[in-house]
């Protein structure tokens, strides 16, 4: 898979692929289908493992040639060493877990850089269904606050706090809407918020 | 007749090596044969092998059926090889090979021993996961394969898959490891003993020479199949099968057959008896014991996987409910696998039926397979040794 490809099928991730050095050992935390891994093996040499809990994808992150480990995240990821990975990725997931601050202290154990996102809950439309006084739908937040998935919401400014606590300096941080970076008011106009962590030197 | 396995009937071979097989123990079979089948057709590079391992009862008969119009001689593992099936016979050459010790055919117990001209029976050499591995890579040799596609297997099988990527790791470039295990835990062991007990203290196993007496250890036999057979089904599996429901409807008050769960049992062990040899079965519990390959480099299963090849991928898969050999004995592989950057895939299906789980159909579990070996084919295909 080419760069082409990636960004005609998945516009977020091709805007942060540059992000993750070419040969990178990754590790990427809830890959779905595997294209990530899949454009970063094939088109810079990368290599890494994915990891997915859900049984329809595990055939298709094989079928794309990404070594795929199926367990639960929350799980921990005591299987893997400290500062195993150049790069963790954990890309629209965290939202889900039930112990983010765990898991984003593991990334920072078994990795030496992380790139993580997830729906931006001060997006505007977000917070103009709040002033109505509904939970927020869209595009992002596209489920009801009865069957949503995402257990946690955050806003950018929220992330970037936890993520000094477990040991993460930002390094780059960015809002996506549809693809797209949004640096007039991003924690207004982005849907999708991308952190680019390092890991602090003690 | 239609055939009963859509790979038609297949045709047992043997293969006879005169040349002495150093044993781990330090024994030695001075020559022996090897009872083989294979399916699909070998390419010309030699390069479309696969070597599937059978466990504790089974055969090399893996797929296919005999021409004996008998629905029960379809091999064990039909739902995974053959024609479009996920090891797909129609691209590559299957090969299943029956192992030392076993009472299929390969030289075991209850042949001749040369040296004395009567039957081994408690003298056959105890063979070891490794023995049997050494032994498959003679038969490998004699079919010109020098490096496998892949070498699979479940259970006791996938021990041999997983030591065939340490004893020869430039022979194979996948290894498909299904339910199994690095060693046995305390508890399989305790089961294993339980049931060699069972035989041992058959008054008709006459110290492994009862082929002399004309008898067969069949109460043994059966309690060992018993205990195995609770090993291989999950507590929910039982429960859903038989619960409590009672053969008469009502309790008998009695020592017989109350519970449907002790009829069936009672049939499988008396079903086992009936082919099973009291021998073998000693044999292949010991192997079974006797593996832990990590035993060497002081239990660090990381430093043992580092034997592997760097380019050979893996393929791991359990099951939920399997507490014969649990997820956890497959993730402590994964994990030494991931410490030595090996390509590893591991797949945790969560199905109901507890270690049997690896020979029955489930979609998930045959859908990644059939993902894996559609990867090993399109490796193949890009190293250019496909078939035409």
């Amino acid at each position: 898979m080419n760069f082409e490809q990636l960004k005609a099928q998945r516009a977020d991730l091709a805007y942060i692929a540059h992000w993750v050095a070419p040969r990178a050992h990754v590790l990427d935390l809830g890959c779905g289908d595997g294209v990530m891994l899949d454009y970063l093996q094939s088109d810079k040499q990368c290599s890494g493992y994915g990891i997915e809990i859900d049984d329809a994808k595990i055939p298709e992150c094989v079928a794309r040639d990404v070594s795929v480990i199926q367990q639960d995240i929350e799980a921990g990821l005591a299987i893997f060493e400290d500062n195993t990975f150049d790069t963790v990725l954990c890309l629209s997931a965290l939202q889900m877990m039930k112990n983010v601050e765990g898991t984003l202290r593991d990334i920072a154990r078994v990795g030496r850089e992380a790139i993580v996102s997830f729906p931006n809950f001060a997006y505007w439309p977000h917070r103009v269904a709040l002033m109505r006084g509904r939970m927020p739908v869209s595009k992002s937040l596209p489920y009801e606050w009865y069957d949503t998935p995402n257990l946690r919401c955050a806003t950018i400014g929220d992330f970037a706090a936890l993520a000094n606590e477990v040991g993460l300096d930002v390094l780059e941080c960015i809002a996506l809407h549809e693809g797209k970076p949004v640096s007039f008011l991003p924690n207004w106009r982005g849907s999708l918020a991308i952190f680019r962590f390092k890991k602090k030197t003690a | 007749m239609s055939s009963p396995s859509a790979l038609g009937i297949v045709h047992p071979q043997s293969m006879h090596f005169p040349t002495p097989l150093i044993l781990q123990s330090g024994a030695q079979l001075a020559g022996y044969t090897l009872m083989y089948e294979t399916y699909g057709t070998l390419n010309a590079a030699r390069s479309n092998a696969v070597l599937v391992c059978h466990a504790l009862n089974a055969s090399h008969h893996v797929a296919g059926a005999y021409d004996d119009g008998d629905a029960k001689s379809v091999g064990w593992w039909d739902n995974m090889v053959g024609p479009g099936k996920p090891l797909d016979t129609d691209r590559f050459f299957v090969i299943g090979v029956n192992n030392l010790g076993s009472c299929f055919g390969s030289t075991g117990p209850m042949h001749d021993n040369p040296a004395t001209g009567k039957p081994y029976g408690a003298d056959f050499p105890v063979v070891t996961v490794e023995d049997w591995v050494n032994a498959q890579a003679r038969l490998a040799d004699a079919l010109g394969i020098e490096q496998f596609a892949a070498v699979m297997g479940g259970s006791l099988g996938g021990m041999q898959a997983l030591a065939w990527s340490m004893l020869y790791p430039q022979r194979l470039r996948h290894c498909v490891v299904i339910a199994s295990t690095a060693k046995l835990s305390a508890q399989n062991i305790a089961f294993n003993d339980v049931a060699r007990q069972s035989i041992l203290t058959d008054p008709d196993f006459h110290g492994g020479d009862f082929y002399a007496h004309g008898v067969v250890p069949k109460n043994g036999l059966r309690v060992a199949r018993m205990v195995g057979h609770i090993t291989y089904l999950s507590d929910d599996d039982m429960a859903e099968k038989f619960g409590r429901d009672l053969r008469a409807g009502e309790y008998q008050f009695g020592f017989g057959v109350d519970f449907e769960i002790e009829s069936y049992l009672r049939y499988q062990g008396d079903k086992f008896s009936e082919y099973f040899d009291a021998n073998t079965y000693l044999l292949i519990t010991k192997a079974l014991d006797y593996f832990d390959p990590a035993a060497r480099f002081g239990g660090d299963l990381t430093k043992t996987l580092a034997q592997t090849d760097a380019q050979t991928q893996f393929l791991l898969a359990s099951f939920t409910t399997d507490w014969r050999f649990a997820p956890e004995r497959s993730r402590e592989i994964v994990q030494a696998l991931v410490n030595n950057k090996r390509r590893v895939t591991y797949a945790e299906i969560d199905a109901p039926h507890g270690h049997d789980a690896f020979l029955l159909e489930d979609p998930r579990y045959l859908g990644v397979v059939r993902a894996y070996y559609e990867r090993v084919w399109g490796d193949l295909n890009q190293a250019g040794g496909g078939a035409a």
